[in-house]
Formats: structure tokens, C-alpha cells, sequence
């Protein structure tokens, strides 16, 4: 096992070295850079002279490859360095959106598991009745509506029905609040992102509930179960849901992976302060040791959450070790 | 999947007239038919654009700003005077071309390095499996911002963006398909007989991937069409003048939502409705061509 | 290079002599209410701070949260933000110095009350170091401005509340390139002790408000400075910019109360809707906007370097139709030339309709670009143009543009780019067929903003030379009175926009600004960067 575990730790380097190569060149094809939108971005007058001034200080003028040591030795240092754009701190403007966007993937994801299991278990019960086809469109629904438009439905709604029902239009608020300094201000204003992603994500997770729990049901001690004449929804609760958790549970930890750096556009409409709006302006304002430095952390993510559900299933299935 | 479906299954497969085939898969995928009805509508509507549509998607009339739905604009108009309905139906060309170029061009090139890496195994595997890993773990998102930010916005730019995230998760189920299709005895005999690399690869395995590609293409024909969508409420999708949903949205869904909400809805139900037919008639092909797969 | 800066610096010159000439009547404070004390203002803002440091920085996202921190030496009034020429004293006393011999030195006295947040008394030497930082900084210190400062001969303090500017030559260049919003009095004991980076980061002013925390991203929060120079103000007990980059969910903010104001503005529909939802608990400010997108056709390419295709380019544009229904669905709607068209050098509506373009007839307009196409052989001439990635205006007046060519058989296809690409096709690659290029001052000068369409300017694009209009340029820098630089404006006007069709000019912007009623005492400034120190607003609640 200790073998395995070690054999999949050191698959993850190249990965994360590639992934460094590839968005550091990716970001220097890019046309234009930081310094001109900076400089002349609002169409006031820019002096060439002070462009090529910014670009000195930033070392954006420096040969390629001295560059590309400089982001590869920091990144092996932990020391991201400073954004291109403020000058902070890189740990510093990914730990203030860090709290935020975990924050709304946990919200999320237990959203989704409260949509997917009771809805994927009557699903799966209720097989090709009417029920069924209700919930599946139901949750499919949920990945065909285009999230900006969900969110941008949610909060005019919110205006327009609380101005008819109080007189006084209502929305969540737009700047975040630590739960720890006021959880209700800091719910009335995730909740909504949170139920809007949650639901989007639970259709993945209900599909994969039903199709486990089916799979379960014929299994032969189900069938026991049923012969000794146990009550359905005993036989549901205590024998098969249990055996068809571990599948939705990968689904639900991959997704959460996805959460935690994906959110751009939904943190977009919702003017979430999180780490998927960081990227986008990152991008935009063509800095490129933030972008490298969330991506670095959005692959580390990733690589280390599919790491954690090989090793699961390693463990619960001895074979995969030898393989 | 229960007894009498595997039966009518197995009935489905061995009868002739597909107009049979076609009753039982409405009566066995009530959702899937919904589905197809839907993608079917869309197909027509996208082939036809230039009989069905009332006026010209592109022609600003500002005289007719922001009309509500009528008998002469039946979807009403958006901020340029331009009809809806015309932007709508032209827009299922715009969204279905995106959508099954980019779907194709991700499957193929997934399908032929998912094969290709299987079949050669090794160390060629290896590094190939370790590619991927660096393209998957780029949240698909991210990675279409970047091709843009390269290459620039426009319609072929948003394929290419859309289609490179595709091309590894095709490329891995695909893949682990073809690996146990290698442990079988007749690609050995095959290879004993000396037949080259490119023949094995596309007689005997390319077919018995097939099932798994397919599936993957209806999936990502939705995802493709949303994935258009965002990129261009993000400003760097399709642009205009050219009829396109994601973009009738951006611009309008955002100004207009309330002052003149058809603006707003139609596309968004467009999408909507769209992606979800796709997604029915994809999980209906799922159980019906592999009900294997129904777990994966 | 060089000699579109002295240029540029030459131009600001005549705009005092104008200034003066102009003579601006202050209207009186407009509200008769007696201000209320109290309350925290919530704005939003559409943009992003870079750093803290004004003589560094130049977007709005950075004014709009940090100036309330600073003062300025000059400043535009206040309460009379739409003059393009009244400035008053801000650390100064009395009014704005006029020059003395022959116009190459201004004394500007300092106020003696004033003190840095930090408890520093204010003097001479601060204003010095400020305004030597920003014109003659060291080298590898950046100065996003100082290239306005070129007639700047020294600047010193004669004692320790005078301030002396000497200037190399007469240039009213100078007192509006004092009154740039940009230019934070910064305190010299920082600069010294602190470097010259540290306003990047740190924040030390003497403005109305100090500040109390910045949460990247999020917000930036001030509290009401006590010590304030101006007694009694501010008003506010604090404010707190929010930072809020997606257009609908400013105005839905503001519509929520989630916040009261927003500096830059709106596109038409969201006034109208927010008008609609909360009756009169919305007030509605609206000004012609010191902005203005341009078509540049690019001369170095095929057919653009064909006057006749250029020309009907520009009067293919139906601008007064536009003007009517564009302004329903984009913050653009006023018809002028190469001038902000408020301002006295503007051209008046009997001079517009002779420029190629302006005509009230569109169907003679368009009838005279076909002809000239054909004449051209480039009759369903196709092309791209280069748009950024922005809707308001960007994106609507390049779409309606494309319409419009098409009117006379021209077949566009739009390319619109992210900003940086935008820009790097714009300024470095310089490959494209015509692009959308646009002009954005703070204070007003037309004098200088019109150097853009000289094709030896550092910010035109359209890769042409002509000698003539530089000549023109020449004789308007130098003439003196306003009749003069008017009938030099007009030929200059005609030249670059009608005879040679250099650039087009298509409507100047229009700035809306819906805010709540409670908010009091803010009046609108023909620019975004203007009248944002916060100051003189109240609450009414």
C-alpha cells in the first residue's frame, strides 16, 4: 500500500511541472501586457517612456528563460512572489479569496448532496415511472440552464418580490462577511450563489445515486433482504443506500475540486470576491504571476483531489495496487 | 435495468423496420424521445434558418427598438430594432455548428490518441497519460479563456477554445475502453499476422470504442453550447452582429431583464431547452447502446 | 515622439489664456438646504485599484476609492464641476494664482492649518517634493503625468508657505495639468523616509477622510478626517467604495440600497429602470462626458490610404439619427467634431453640417459614399474592425456602425478583443483595417485633447503624416484670442475630419448618473476623474 502511495505521489510532479510550463508560455503568447492596460487602459494620454519604465520594474523586459527560472524557483520556494497588478502579496490575494470560495463550495456541495441523495434514491425506487422521469428532467434542467441566467433570474427576482411584498427592494448583500463575524450577513449573502451552484452540481450526483442504487437492489442480499421480508424502506435506508454511497461520494469530492477554482462566472454575477473572480481579472489584466500562481494552485487542487480518490479505491480494492 | 427491458432491448436489436425500433425506444426512453424531439426542432430550425426566419437576423432597425412581442415581431425585438425570433433561429445555426464541430474535432482527436496510447502501452502510454493529466486538471473554463486571450475572439476561435478541454476526457475514457479490448487474444492473433499499427488501431479497436465515443459526443454537444454561452457573458465568445444565443444574453439579459424581459428569456430558454434535449437524448442513447456504462 | 509632447505641453498654454478669456461665472451653491451631518456613504465602483499611488495610476477604479484620502493643490470647484475652466484653491489660500512675468511664475500660497492624517503639519516643502516627484522624478521612479509638466522650468518653496513654479515658457498648459485629479499632496517626510513605492501600498493625505481598511477586491473604507482644512466638512461620518466590476449588479445595488451611488454612469435603460422601480427615492444627473470613440482607418493598409474610402467611411454614419435612437440603448448621444461640445471652440450646428458625415440629409450622404466607393473601385469593400471587449459603449456603437457601412454596401465583420489585445493590435501590431480608437480626458482643454488627430501624436494610430494639418495645428497653438482659435479650430476640424476623413468621429459620450435622493451636495462633472473628493456630499435620511 505504502508502495502504491508513493508511486502515485511521485506520478503528481511531471503533472504539476507541465502544467507550470504550459501556463507560463501559455500567458507570454498572450498579446500585450499588464503595463499597457495599466498605463493607457482608460484612453488618458500614456507616455511611452513610462510604459517601458513599468515594464523594467516588473522585469517584464528580462530574457524569457531568466523569467521563467524566477517563476519556477518561487514556485518551488513557496514564494509566489507579488501580483503584476497591485503589488501585494500572491499568498496574500489568494488567502483573502481563499476563505470565500471554500466557503461556497462547502455550501454547494452539501446543497447538491441534499438535492441528489433523497432525489437520486426515489429516483432509482420509483424506476421508469413517472416520478423518475420527473426528477431526471428535473436535475438535468439544472446543468442546461446557463448559471449567469439563473443567477441574474435570482436577484431581479429577489428585487422585484420583495419590493411588492415590503415596499422596499431587497438583495443579498455585496460585500463578503466572515461567518465569524456575522454569520447572518454572511448567509443572506452566500446562500444564493451557494443554492445556484448546488443545484447546477446535484444533477451530476443524483444520476450517479440512482444508477448506484439500482445496481445495489440486485445484488442478492437486497434479495435476501426482501425474502426475509424485511420492510422496503428498511432494505433501502440500512442496506442498500449505505453500499452505493462510496461512487457518489468520488463524484461529490471530484466536483468540489472543481468548485474551489471554478466558480467564474457564478461568482461573476453574484460579485463574490472569490478566487474565480480573481482569475478572470487576473487574466484580464494580464498578470501573469497571479494567473500562473492560481492555476499552480487550481491544478495543485485538482491533482491532489484525484491523488486522495485513487488512494480510496486502492484501499478498498486491493487489485488496483498491483496493477 | 429490468428483465423485460433487456428482453425488448434484445427486441430492438434484431428487428428490422426502424419505425419499430423508434416505438419502442419512445416507449422504453419516454425522457430520451422528449430529447430527441427537442434536438430534432433544432436541427430543422438551424437548416432552414433562411425559410423560417421572418427578417434578416442582422438588419438594425431603430425604429422598432425594443418592441414587445407581436403579430409582426412574434418574439418581440432587442435594443437594435432586430427580430428575435430571426436571431433565435439563426442562432440554433451558430449554436449547433459550434456545438457538433467542436464535439467532433474533441472526440476524434480524443479518440485517436485515447486508442493510439492503449494500444502502444508503455512508456509511450505513460507520458501520454501524464499529458492529459496537465490538460485535465485546467477547469475547462480557464483553459477556453486562454485560447481566447490568444487567439482572439470569433467563431473559430470559440471552437478551438471549446474543443482542446474535450480532447483529454474523450481521450481517457476512450482509452481505458481500448485497454481491455488490448488483453484480447485477437489483436495478438492480429499483430502474429503482421498487420500494421494504423490497421489494428482502426479495424479492430477504433469499432469497439465506439459505443463509449459516441455517448461522449451527445454529452459534449450541451456542454459545448453552454460553454459558448459563458464564454460569451465573459465578453470572449461569438460576436456581434452574428446570431448566437450566449451573446444575445450578454448584451441583452443584463440591460434589458426587466425593462424588456423577452430580450432576456427567449434566449435563455433557447439554451436551456437546447442543452437539455441533448442531455435526455445522450442518457437515453447511454442505456440503450451500453447499459453498462449507465454507471460511469 | 518628443515633439508631440512639447506639443501637447504648448497646447495646454492657449487653454489658460482661454480660461481667462472665458471667465467662469461660479453658479452658487445649488441646494439652499443646510447639510446634515452624519451617515456612511456606500458607492460603487466598476473597476479595480491597482496601487494607491494617484502619480502613478490612471483608471477611475483607483480615483474614485483613494482620492477622498488626498488633497489637491488647485482643484475644479466643487460646486461648479461642469465649468471646464473654474479651478479653486485646495492646500492653497485665496484664489488660483494667475502668472506673473509674462505668465512663467505662479506663487501659490499654502494654508497654515493643515495637517497629514498622520499628524504632520502640511507646509510648502510637501507641495514641493509632491509636485517634484511627479515632474522630475528620479530615475526608474514612475510619473504617469509628467510628461504634462514639460514647460516646468523648477518648482521650490520660496518660505515655508509659498510655492513657486517657474516655468521655462508661458504655457497655461500648466494650471489645468495642476488641477488633474491624479496629483495627491503627498507628505514629504514619507517620501523621504519612506520611498518613493510607499503610496503604492500605504496611504497618508490630508483630504476629508482617513483611511481605515482595503479589502482587495472587496471594498476600501474611510472615516471622516476631524482635522479637515475645509471646517464643518466632511459631512459624512465615513465612506466605504465597493468594489463591483459586473454593470447589472451595480444598478441592482443601487436599487437594493446596497449602495447609493455610482461615480461613472449608466446606459440609458438602467436610468429608466431604476426611475421606474423607486419613483423620486432616485434623483437623475446627466452631462455631455469629456469622451469619445473614433474610427480609425488604418493608412498604411489598402484601400484606407484612398481619401474617397475614408471619406465614406464617415459619410456612410447617419450621426444625428443616431444621436436619437443610440442614446436609448448607449451612454454616447451628442453630435460634435474634434471638440468636447460644450465648450466655447466647439463647433456650433451650422458648422457641423459641412463636415463630410454631419449632413441632416443621410440618403444624399450615403448616395455621395457610394459614388466615391465606386469611384474608388471598392464598391462591397469589405473589412474587419478592431473593437474592444466592452459593452458600454464599445460594443453597441461598433454593431451600429457596422449597420451603417453597410447601408452604402461595405460588408465589416467585427473582431472585438479583450483589452490587451485590443491595445496590442491598436498601438504595437498596428495590422488591422480600421479600428475603434477612443480619446478620455479629465479636466477639459481642447487645445491639447485635439493633438490626437495629429498623425505625428504619440496616441493616433492611423499612420498618416499631414503636413498641412500640423501647420494648421501651429497657427491654433499660437493664436491668442478665442475668435481666432475658433476659426483655426474650424480649419482644423474640417481638415482632419472632413477633407482628409483622417479619423471619424462618432458621437461624444453622455454621462448618467442615477442616484439615490438621499444623496446630496455630489454634482456632476463632464469626466468620471472629476469632483471626487466627497467633501461636500450629505446624506438626507
Amino acid at each position: 500500500m505504502f508502495q502504491y502511495i508513493f508511486k502515485r505521489l511521485l506520478l503528481m510532479i511531471p503533472t504539476l511541472i507541465g502544467a507550470a510550463i504550459l501556463i507560463f508560455f501559455v500567458l507570454r503568447l498572450i498579446p500585450g501586457d499588464v503595463c499597457e492596460l495599466r498605463l493607457a487602459g482608460s484612453g488618458l494620454y500614456a507616455d511611452p517612456e513610462q510604459i517601458k519604465l513599468c515594464r523594467d520594474n516588473l522585469g517584464l523586459n528580462d530574457p524569457i528563460l531568466v523569467q521563467f527560472w524566477d517563476f519556477i524557483f518561487g514556485f518551488l520556494t513557496f514564494d509566489m512572489g507579488e501580483s503584476m497588478w497591485t503589488g501585494r502579496a500572491i499568498t496574500y490575494e489568494i488567502g483573502l479569496r481563499f476563505q470565500l470560495s471554500l466557503q461556497v463550495a462547502v455550501m454547494a456541495t452539501l446543497v447538491a448532496i441534499f438535492i441528489a441523495i433523497p432525489l437520486g434514491t426515489i429516483s432509482a425506487v420509483k424506476q421508469n415511472t413517472w416520478i423518475d422521469y420527473f426528477v431526471r428532467a428535473f436535475s438535468i434542467a439544472g446543468i442546461a440552464m446557463p448559471s449567469f441566467w439563473l443567477g441574474i433570474i435570482i436577484i431581479l427576482g429577489l428585487l422585484i418580490s420583495t419590493q411588492a411584498m415590503f415596499g422596499e427592494p431587497w438583495m443579498p448583500p455585496i460585500q463578503y462577511v466572515s461567518p465569524f463575524e456575522d454569520l447572518w450577513a454572511n448567509l443572506s449573502q452566500l446562500i444564493w450563489p451557494a443554492v445556484a451552484t448546488g443545484y447546477r452540481y446535484s444533477a451530476v450526483a443524483t444520476r450517479m445515486t440512482r444508477s448506484a442504487l439500482l445496481e445495489v437492489l440486485r445484488e442478492d442480499y437486497i434479495r435476501t433482504a426482501r425474502a426475509k421480508g424485511l420492510v422496503e424502506k428498511l432494505i433501502i435506508n440500512r442496506h442498500a443506500l449505505k453500499n452505493s454511497l462510496l461512487p457518489v461520494v468520488t463524484v461529490i469530492g471530484i466536483e468540489f475540486a472543481f468548485l474551489m477554482g471554478g466558480l467564474v462566472v457564478t461568482e461573476q454575477v453574484f460579485n463574490l470576491n472569490g478566487l474565480g473572480k480573481l482569475f478572470v481579472e487576473s487574466v484580464l489584466n494580464q498578470d501573469f504571476t497571479l494567473t500562473q500562481a492560481l492555476v499552480m494552485v487550481v491544478v495543485t487542487v485538482f491533482v491532489f483531489t484525484n491523488f486522495l480518490v485513487d488512494i480510496c479505491y486502492a484501499w478498498l480494492d486491493p487489485r488496483i495496487r498491483y496493477a | 435495468m429490468a428483465v423485460t427491458t433487456e428482453a425488448e432491448l434484445e427486441e430492438l436489436a434484431t428487428k428490422a423496420s426502424w419505425y419499430d425500433k423508434l416505438k419502442v425506444f419512445m416507449r422504453q426512453q419516454p425522457l430520451g424521445a422528449i430529447g430527441g424531439g427537442i434536438v430534432l426542432l433544432m436541427v430543422l430550425m438551424a437548416l432552414f434558418a433562411d425559410f423560417l426566419a421572418p427578417y434578416d437576423p442582422e438588419l438594425n432597425a431603430f425604429e422598432f427598438m425594443l418592441v414587445a412581442p407581436s403579430w409582426e415581431f412574434i418574439l418581440g425585438t432587442d435594443q437594435f430594432g432586430r427580430d428575435l425570433l430571426s436571431r433565435i433561429v439563426y442562432g440554433a445555426r451558430t449554436a449547433l455548428f459550434v456545438g457538433f464541430t467542436s464535439a467532433f474535432i474533441g472526440s476524434f482527436i480524443g479518440l485517436v490518441l485515447g486508442v493510439g496510447s492503449a494500444y502502444f502501452g508503455g512508456k509511450i502510454d505513460l507520458i501520454f497519460q501524464r499529458v492529459m493529466d496537465i490538460f485535465m486538471a485546467f477547469p475547462l473554463i480557464i483553459m477556453a479563456l486562454a485560447v481566447v486571450a490568444i487567439f482572439g475572439t470569433g467563431i473559430q476561435n470559440v471552437i478551438i477554445a471549446i474543443t482542446i478541454p474535450f480532447i483529454p476526457r474523450c481521450a481517457r475514457v476512450v482509452r481505458s475502453t481500448a485497454l481491455s479490448i488490448r488483453e484480447i487474444p485477437y489483436i495478438d492473433a492480429a499483430r502474429a499476422l503482421g498487420y500494421s499499427h494504423i490497421r489494428i488501431i482502426l479495424r479492430h479497436m477504433v469499432p469497439n470504442v465506439m459505443a463509449p465515443f459516441l455517448i461522449m459526443i451527445t454529452a459534449f454537444v450541451g456542454q459545448a453550447i453552454l460553454l459558448e454561452a459563458s464564454l460569451s457573458y465573459l465578453g470572449l465568445g461569438v460576436q456581434e452582429p452574428t446570431p448566437a444565443w450566449g451573446l444575445m444574453l450578454q448584451g441583452g439579459a443584463e440591460e434589458y431583464a426587466e425593462s424588456a424581459p423577452w430580450v432576456a428569456v427567449w434566449p435563455g430558454v433557447a439554451i436551456s431547452l437546447a442543452v437539455f434535449g441533448f442531455n435526455l437524448f445522450g442518457d437515453a442513447i447511454r442505456d440503450v447502446l451500453d447499459p453498462r456504462l449507465r454507471s460511469q | 515622439m518628443k515633439y508631440a509632447a512639447l506639443k501637447y505641453a504648448t497646447a495646454f498654454a492657449v487653454g489658460t489664456v482661454m480660461a481667462v478669456g472665458m471667465s467662469a461665472t461660479p453658479t452658487k451653491a445649488a441646494s439652499d438646504e443646510k447639510p446634515k451631518m452624519g451617515g456612511v456613504l456606500n458607492f460603487v465602483v466598476g473597476s479595480k485599484i491597482p496601487s494607491y499611488d494617484g502619480h502613478v495610476e490612471t483608471t477611475f477604479g483607483m480615483v474614485h476609492p483613494i482620492r477622498p484620502f488626498y488633497s489637491l493643490l488647485i482643484r475644479v470647484n466643487p460646486n461648479n464641476p461642469s465649468s471646464p475652466t473654474d479651478f479653486v484653491c485646495d492646500v492653497c489660500e485665496g484664489d488660483v494664482p494667475a502668472g506673473a512675468d509674462g505668465g512663467k511664475t505662479f506663487t501659490f500660497k499654502i494654508r497654515k492649518d493643515i495637517k497629514f492624517h498622520d499628524g504632520t503639519p502640511l507646509s510648502a516643502k510637501d507641495v514641493v517634493a509632491t509636485f517634484k516627484k511627479i515632474i522630475f522624478p528620479p530615475e526608474g521612479v514612475a510619473s504617469s503625468r509628467k510628461a504634462f509638466f514639460k514647460m516646468v522650468e523648477s518648482v521650490e518653496a520660496t518660505d515655508d508657505y509659498t510655492v513657486e513654479f517657474k516655468l521655462k515658457f508661458a504655457s497655461g498648459a500648466f494650471i489645468p495639468a495642476v488641477a488633474t485629479p491624479f496629483n495627491f499632496i503627498y507628505s514629504k517626510k514619507d517620501l523621504d523616509e519612506k520611498g518613493y513605492t510607499w503610496h503604492r501600498k500605504n496611504i497618508n493625505g490630508t483630504g476629508p477622510f482617513r483611511f481605515v481598511q482595503h479589502q482587495p477586491g472587496s471594498f476600501v473604507e474611510g472615516k471622516k478626517y476631524e482635522n479637515y482644512h475645509f471646517k464643518g466638512q466632511p459631512y459624512l461620518d465615513g465612506f466605504k467604495a465597493i468594489s463591483a466590476p459586473k454593470m447589472a449588479l451595480r444598478l441592482q445595488a443601487i436599487r437594493g440600497d446596497r449602495a447609493a451611488i455610482e461615480f461613472r454612469g449608466f446606459p440609458p435603460k438602467a436610468r429608466d429602470d431604476l426611475v421606474k422601480a423607486l419613483g423620486d427615492k432616485v434623483t437623475v444627473q446627466e452631462s455631455d462626458w469629456n469622451c469619445v470613440l473614433m474610427v480609425t482607418p488604418n493608412q498604411k493598409k489598402k484601400p484606407f490610404d484612398d481619401v474617397r474610402v475614408r471619406k465614406a467611411l464617415t459619410l456612410a454614419v447617419d450621426r444625428w439619427g443616431g444621436s436619437k435612437y443610440l442614446s436609448k440603448i448607449a451612454i454616447v448621444k451628442t453630435v460634435g467634431g474634434v471638440v468636447f461640445p460644450q465648450h466655447p471652440l466647439a463647433a456650433n450646428k451650422d458648422e457641423l453640417v459641412k463636415l463630410a458625415g454631419y449632413g441632416t440629409d443621410i440618403k444624399a450622404s450615403r448616395a455621395e459614399a457610394r459614388r466615391l466607393l465606386k469611384e474608388a473601385g471598392q464598391e462591397g469593400m469589405s473589412f474587419t474592425l478592431n473593437n474592444r471587449g466592452v459593452d458600454q459603449p464599445y460594443k453597441v456603437v461598433g454593431t451600429w456602425l457596422i449597420d451603417q457601412w453597410k447601408k452604402v454596401g461595405m460588408n465589416v465583420t467585427q473582431q472585438v478583443n479583450p483589452s490587451p489585445v485590443f491595445y496590442d493590435i491598436l498601438r504595437k501590431k498596428k495590422n488591422f483595417d480600421v479600428s475603434i480608437d477612443f480619446n478620455c480626458q479629465s479636466v477639459i482643454n481642447p487645445i491639447a485633447d485635439v493633438t490626437k488627430f495629429l498623425g505625428s501624436a504619440g496616441n493616433n494610430y492611423g499612420q498618416y503624416d499631414d503636413p498641412v494639418l500640423e501647420g494648421i495645428y501651429d497657427k491654433l497653438s499660437r493664436a491668442e484670442s478665442v475668435e481666432e482659435q475658433r476659426k483655426y479650430m474650424r480649419e482644423y476640424e474640417t481638415r482632419a475630419l472632413s477633407d482628409q476623413a483622417h479619423l471619424g468621429v462618432t458621437l461624444w459620450w453622455y454621462k448618467i448618473n442615477p442616484h439615490r435622493s438621499y444623496v446630496k451636495g455630489w454634482k456632476i462633472a463632464p469626466s468620471h476623474y472629476l469632483n471626487q473628493s466627497l467633501d461636500n456630499i450629505w446624506l438626507d435620511k
